[in-house]
């Protein structure tokens, strides 16, 4: 496939955009065409900025590096779609700046439902819980979860998809070769068994800045929802979830207390016209899949706790408290409060986020 | 003539015995020293010539040699003063030289001849009590220093003149008893408490745990959570300390010059809380001659470091020797020396660089910031540190509260209970605390019932616990079980002891 080579080589171009890629491929209809074509038709064509006209002459000359790092794809295990294949995911090609081949490690995501499940970085510790809760439950219903890798929230989606045995997209702002961030190499690596990680920059692609704002839209742009756990005002993740609604998806929002900084986003969204997804159950409804049993996000059942048990994990809240207001609500000693709760932990009703303080497991 | 007077040197944290011999004999008239002597050794001689003259001693010009032996340990300090003088003196014939036999001096002079304080008064009196002499002159202001040492008779100098009129006939000096049995029923004071903490029940729970088994702590939590305010009160519930432990501790402070005026010993555990900006000798001891660090000053006592992270990674790595085996040996050209540093560490830390994480409602630093934060300090020095705790942050109510909290007299009966028991327990292996169970002692000491057993296995598995997790859970679980007086490691000290383990991966991912 000569053809997918030069689009390989217009893609390394850096001074080629999306858009401009798929317009100048519009009008001449192949991509070896561009290659071949004089410096004057170029012009005429009217597409492309003159600089950027002598940018792309000046590149041709880039055409054998290319080809030999196009040719070694495969042997890194990354297959590389372009726009033309019938691989490419159909929905992706609805939104006007879909990119013109995609770099991919495991599997692209088929025709099945997908929800893309953004948030914060800096999440709160409950905040990650629900991320993995949200996408735990989608994703055994058989939706992928599209997200972007990054700690936080994106992490803790890809974890919680990945549990559930359910496919998951990581959409990456570096090459697909490299794992940023570092710390979630085990979830890169799981990803590509379970899913894909993609990206729309070549291998070896540098985690730059302006590479992430970019990959927002192919996050919004492979799901037919968004769901948003926890953000902040003025955040990536209402970015995405403007880029969702450009693209005509439908934006969920967690809703939170009006006070907490990280559901200030979210809340916002609400109060602009967002849906609430109060449980994973609003978003299955919303796609049309018949879901098993009503799946409410609240506590565990606690009818076979001990008396003491019960009474420590009535004092807990979601949000983490530490130890010593347990102790001062229970009035239970040091020693025997640690004791129960650590019963509580290992039964899996109560997580730990630093080391003493103690939160409800969803 | 030939004269000799005993006097008292320092070598590191002990002293020696030293002899000044003085000659005076016809030649051209100088005044000639030899034996190893430092620059401030040497200056000596315009001290004490100027002192002798200034005192009323008008001496013909003669050759006068000085000899201080033994010639092959270099001599430091400013000691030496007032033997030379009274060597000299003996030479010529103005004291006899009889009466300086079996008697030592120690003392600086001024240039009118009064006698000035020294440190390391205290190594260096029992130096000479252990070569058999029983008579001490030492500075007047030293004198308390000196009158620790059981059998040595110390007489306070103020004065060459009085020195001299009183080696004859000791009568007109002020006389040092010999107090060791009243030095020691002096009271603890350290002018804080544990009632004065509100609160921070884990943390006050925690530490008492800690100083029960000597383990390393270590204090998390946001500014203003009262973490140095406990670690300020960890001494104040440590047992006091035993005759010896007063004795060591007494040695390095004397030798320092650090000894509060008017004290003879040192009764209070020492508080060492050195600034994180400490350098790597000011902590570990050192210098051309060696002098002891922060780490010995707080032997037998605590070391504070507060904000952990901001320490330098090379200076925090010093500790790790002394830690394992509670002294330092510092070598340098002149020989190696060695300093006691039996201490427990106590840190304190922001968990990020705000300092609220994770009140992720205040706290805006990224985890990567948090996790670059948290790196800073190395994994060897956590691996030391044996329990972990969160400080809670204060409420207004607590912190207003006026209701009598438990004093440290309470948390100390209980703690010296776990400390006889420790003893008791390891009468004859050498160890004296929990923290110092090696793998082997923890298979002997340790030892787990069934149910206890399966508890711990289930725990090893559901939290992914490390071997050496594993036995630090098992120290601090049996100093739990002291605590409460339990001859056997129950499955209630298991988590209590689990619930301080260090951060169980929370913080520090890589465990």
């Amino acid at each position: 496939m000569e053809e997918k080579a030069y689009l390989y080589w217009l893609m390394r171009a850096e001074f080629l955009g999306a858009v401009s890629i798929r317009k100048i491929y519009e009008y001449f209809q192949s991509f070896s065409g561009i290659f071949n074509i004089e410096e004057r038709a170029l012009e005429r064509a009217g597409i492309l900025k003159e600089r950027q006209v002598r940018q792309l002459v000046e590149w041709k000359s880039r055409y054998p590096v290319c080809l030999e790092e196009y040719r070694k794809l495969s042997d890194q295990g990354i297959s590389f779609v372009a726009m033309t294949e019938d691989a490419y995911p159909r929905r992706l090609l609805s939104i006007y700046d879909y990119p013109a081949g995609l770099f991919v490690r495991g599997s692209l995501p088929q025709e099945g439902p997908a929800v893309a499940v953004v948030g914060a970085r800096g999440c709160s510790a409950s905040g990650e819980q629900l991320a993995e809760e949200f996408a735990r439950v989608l994703a055994s219903n058989g939706v992928g979860i599209v997200s972007g890798l990054a700690l936080g929230i994106d992490g803790a989606a890809h974890k919680g998809a990945l549990e559930a045995g359910g496919n998951t997209y990581g959409i990456l702002g570096c090459g697909v070769n490299i794992c940023y961030p570092p710390a979630n190499y085990r979830l890169y690596q799981e990803m590509t068994g379970h899913g894909a990680v993609i990206s729309e920059f070549p291998p070896d692609a540098r985690p730059l800045a302006r590479h992430f704002p970019m990959r927002n839209r192919i996050i919004s742009g492979l799901a037919d929802a968004v769901l948003v756990v926890e953000a902040r005002e003025k955040s990536g993740s209402l970015i995405t979830a403007e880029l969702g609604l450009e693209q005509g998806r439908e934006i969920f929002a967690v809703p939170g207390r009006v006070t907490d900084h990280l559901s200030r986003g979210c809340n916002f969204l609400i109060q602009q016209g967002a849906h609430m997804a109060v449980s994973p159950e609003d978003i299955l409804e919303y796609l049309g899949i018949r879901y098993q049993k009503k799946l409410v996000v609240s506590e565990k059942n606690i009818k076979r706790l001990a008396k003491k048990e019960k009474m420590v994990y009535i004092c807990l809240d979601f949000t983490p408290k530490h130890l010593d207001e347990i102790l001062r609500e229970t009035r239970l000693p040091v020693s025997e409060c640690m004791a129960v709760l650590l019963e509580l932990e290992l039964g899996g009703y109560v997580y730990r986020t630093a080391n003493h303080y103690y939160g409800k497991r969803i | 003539m030939f004269s000799k007077v005993n006097s008292g040197g320092l070598r590191g944290i002990e002293g020696y015995l030293v002899q000044v011999e003085a000659d005076v004999s016809r030649g051209l008239p100088g005044f000639h020293m030899v034996g190893y002597l430092s620059g401030q050794v040497r200056e000596a001689q315009d001290r004490v010539r100027t002192a002798m003259r200034n005192a009323g001693f008008a001496l013909p010009s003669m050759k006068v040699t000085l000899n201080l032996s033994p010639a092959d340990i270099r001599k430091e300090g400013t000691g030496f003063d007032l033997p030379i003088a009274m060597a000299v003196l003996a030479a010529y014939g103005v004291v006899g030289k009889h009466s300086l036999a079996g008697t030592a001096m120690i003392g600086e002079l001024g240039l009118d001849g009064t006698v000035k304080p020294v440190r390391g008064i205290l190594p260096m009196v029992l130096a000479l009590e252990e070569q058999g002499i029983r008579r001490c002159f030492l500075p007047a202001d030293n004198l308390e220093e000196g009158m620790v040492v059981r059998k040595m008779e110390v007489l306070g100098a103020t004065s060459l003149q009085q020195v001299v009129s009183c080696v004859a006939d000791s009568s007109g000096s002020r006389k040092g008893k010999n107090r060791t049995e009243q030095v020691r029923e002096e009271p603890q004071e350290y002018g804080v408490d544990f009632k004065e903490v509100n609160g921070q029940l884990l943390m006050r729970r925690a530490t008492e745990v800690a100083v029960a088994g000597q383990h390393n702590i270590l204090y998390m939590g946001p500014p203003g959570s009262g973490k140095s305010m406990v670690a300020r009160r960890v001494p104040t519930i440590m047992p006091s300390m035993t005759f010896q432990e007063q004795m060591e501790v007494t040695k390095v402070h004397s030798i320092c010059g650090m000894l509060p005026p008017g004290r003879a010993l040192v009764q209070n555990r020492p508080f060492r809380s050195p600034h994180h900006s400490v350098s790597p000798v000011a902590l570990a001891g050192g210098g051309r001659v060696p002098v002891p660090g922060e780490i010995s000053l707080a032997t037998r006592g605590v070391l504070f470091l507060d904000e952990l992270p901001e320490f330098q990674k090379g200076t925090l790595e010093l500790l790790r020797q002394p830690l394992e085996e509670h002294r330092i040996v510092i070598s340098r050209v002149h020989g190696s020396y060695e300093f006691p540093a039996h201490f427990m560490v106590v840190a304190a830390m922001n968990p990020c660089p705000c300092g609220y994480f994770p009140d992720r409602s205040r706290c805006q630093c990224t985890q990567d910031q948090v996790q670059r934060y948290l790196n800073r300090i190395s994994g060897p020095l956590l691996e030391r540190i044996d329990l972990c705790v969160e400080a809670a942050p204060v409420t207004y109510g607590e912190m207003r509260e006026t209701a009598d909290n438990e004093s440290s007299g309470k948390i100390r009966a209980r703690v010296e209970e776990a400390r006889r028991i420790q003893k008791e327990r390891f009468a004859d292996s050498g160890i004296f605390f929990n923290s110092e169970m090696n793998a082997g002692d923890i298979r002997r000491y340790c030892v787990l019932g069934a149910e206890e057993e399966a508890f711990l296995k289930k725990a090893y598995r559901k939290m992914q616990m490390s071997a050496r997790g594993c036995n630090k859970i098992l120290k601090v679980a049996r100093t739990i079980a002291d605590l409460a007086g339990e001859p056997k490691i129950l499955c209630s000290h298991l988590s209590e002891a689990m619930g301080y383990r260090e951060l169980g991966g929370k913080y520090w991912k890589r465990r």
